[in-house]
């Protein structure tokens, strides 16, 4: 059978993420863990977030992106992983909430590259 | 996150293979657990991440130390579109972006070319020699969109008898009924030849074939998905 295939099945922002550390910045990683209600972005959707504040990717629709990323710059500065919690209940709604009235929780991962010291 | 859990994931999805990548939301502690392998070290249960993989939904469990985060990555939807005409140059691109992955079946010279379908997987063969290597399961959508039953009609037979969870086929409804009464007389029921949708696309008046291909993506999203 003769095909021709450039397809590649990597997450586009899981690739980007690898890019960004193979370029030597610091980079954290956002995903959708749950979601309850209208939340735009299901469950398993990942936003990469580099020191510069560059990012790919999306959890919401455009709502709590701004907040995702401030939270990712102090993951990548502490090295320690947090979670997050938005939506209507939250005491940010007004500031940050989901305008659809969904609510979503949000694991913020840093990407620790490998030590120098150990190279794969 | 090691950076090596993340290319972890990369290489298996490149790879084309399942792979969950379970996360301790407590502390962050992960496991990358391949298909078929058992479940490891945060005090999984294996049947949690069988369910993972079936479904490709993530989902998050609780272990003696605490709630663990699992997310699937598995293959994505596959798309088979047989006519690399017209109607394919829109549906290719857009089913692509949709996150399918697609491959264009024609055995016409000068129909399926790198040049009009950037990115897809071309097969230049008539579809009875390649569906049964094309393997169509049940996370693979066929649409037939030659209009020459020496195309469309092998295509849709090897699709009825594979567990596509999507069969389509262009036509008017005359050129829809002829096609019944060929494959009827093959031996398939009335249930199996229910499963082709056709006219195909859904209904929203599509008229150009850029319009077409919308309306077929949405019904085969919708067969994917409801």
């Amino acid at each position: 059978m003769e095909t021709n295939s450039t397809n590649t099945n990597a997450d586009p922002v899981l690739a980007q993420a690898l890019e960004w550390l193979g370029e030597g910045r610091r980079v954290a990683l956002a995903t959708v863990t749950r979601t309850w209600g209208s939340a735009p972005r299901r469950a398993g959707s990942h936003m990469a977030i580099a020191d510069t504040g560059d990012f790919s990717g999306s959890v919401s629709g455009g709502c709590i992106e701004g907040a995702v990323i401030q939270t990712a710059l102090e993951v990548i500065d502490s090295g320690v992983p947090r979670t997050l919690e938005f939506g209507v209940t939250n005491e940010m709604a007004w500031e940050v909430g989901l305008a659809c009235g969904g609510r979503v929780h949000l694991f913020v991962e840093p990407i620790i590259p490998e030590s120098p010291a150990h190279p794969l | 996150m090691n950076a090596d859990v993340l290319r972890g994931v990369v290489a298996a999805q490149v790879a084309g293979r399942d792979v969950v990548l379970a996360t301790r939301l407590s502390d962050g502690a992960q496991d990358l657990i391949a298909a078929g392998t058992p479940a490891s070290a945060l005090g999984l249960d294996g049947d949690a991440v069988a369910a993972a993989l079936k479904t490709g939904d993530p989902r998050t469990v609780d272990t003696p130390d605490g709630a663990v985060f699992l997310r699937p990555y598995i293959r994505p939807p596959r798309l088979i579109v047989v006519g690399a005409v017209h109607i394919a140059q829109a549906l290719v691109p857009m089913a692509q972006i949709a996150g399918f992955e697609v491959t264009v079946l024609d055995p016409r010279e000068g129909f399926a070319t790198a040049d009009r379908f950037p990115g897809a997987a071309l097969v230049k063969e008539w579809p009875d020699h390649v569906m049964d290597a094309l393997r169509p399961d049940d996370r693979t959508g066929v649409v037939a969109l030659t209009h020459d039953p020496k195309i469309d009609d092998p295509a849709l037979i090897a699709a009825l008898r594979s567990g596509a969870f999507y069969i389509g086929a262009l036509g008017s409804r005359k050129t829809q009924g002829a096609r019944r009464e060929r494959l009827g007389a093959l031996g398939f029921t009335a249930d199996d030849l229910e499963r082709i949708h056709g006219p195909v696309g859904l209904a929203i008046g599509a008229r150009t074939p850029e319009e077409i291909a919308v309306a077929v993506l949405a019904q085969v999203i919708g067969a994917l998905r409801l």
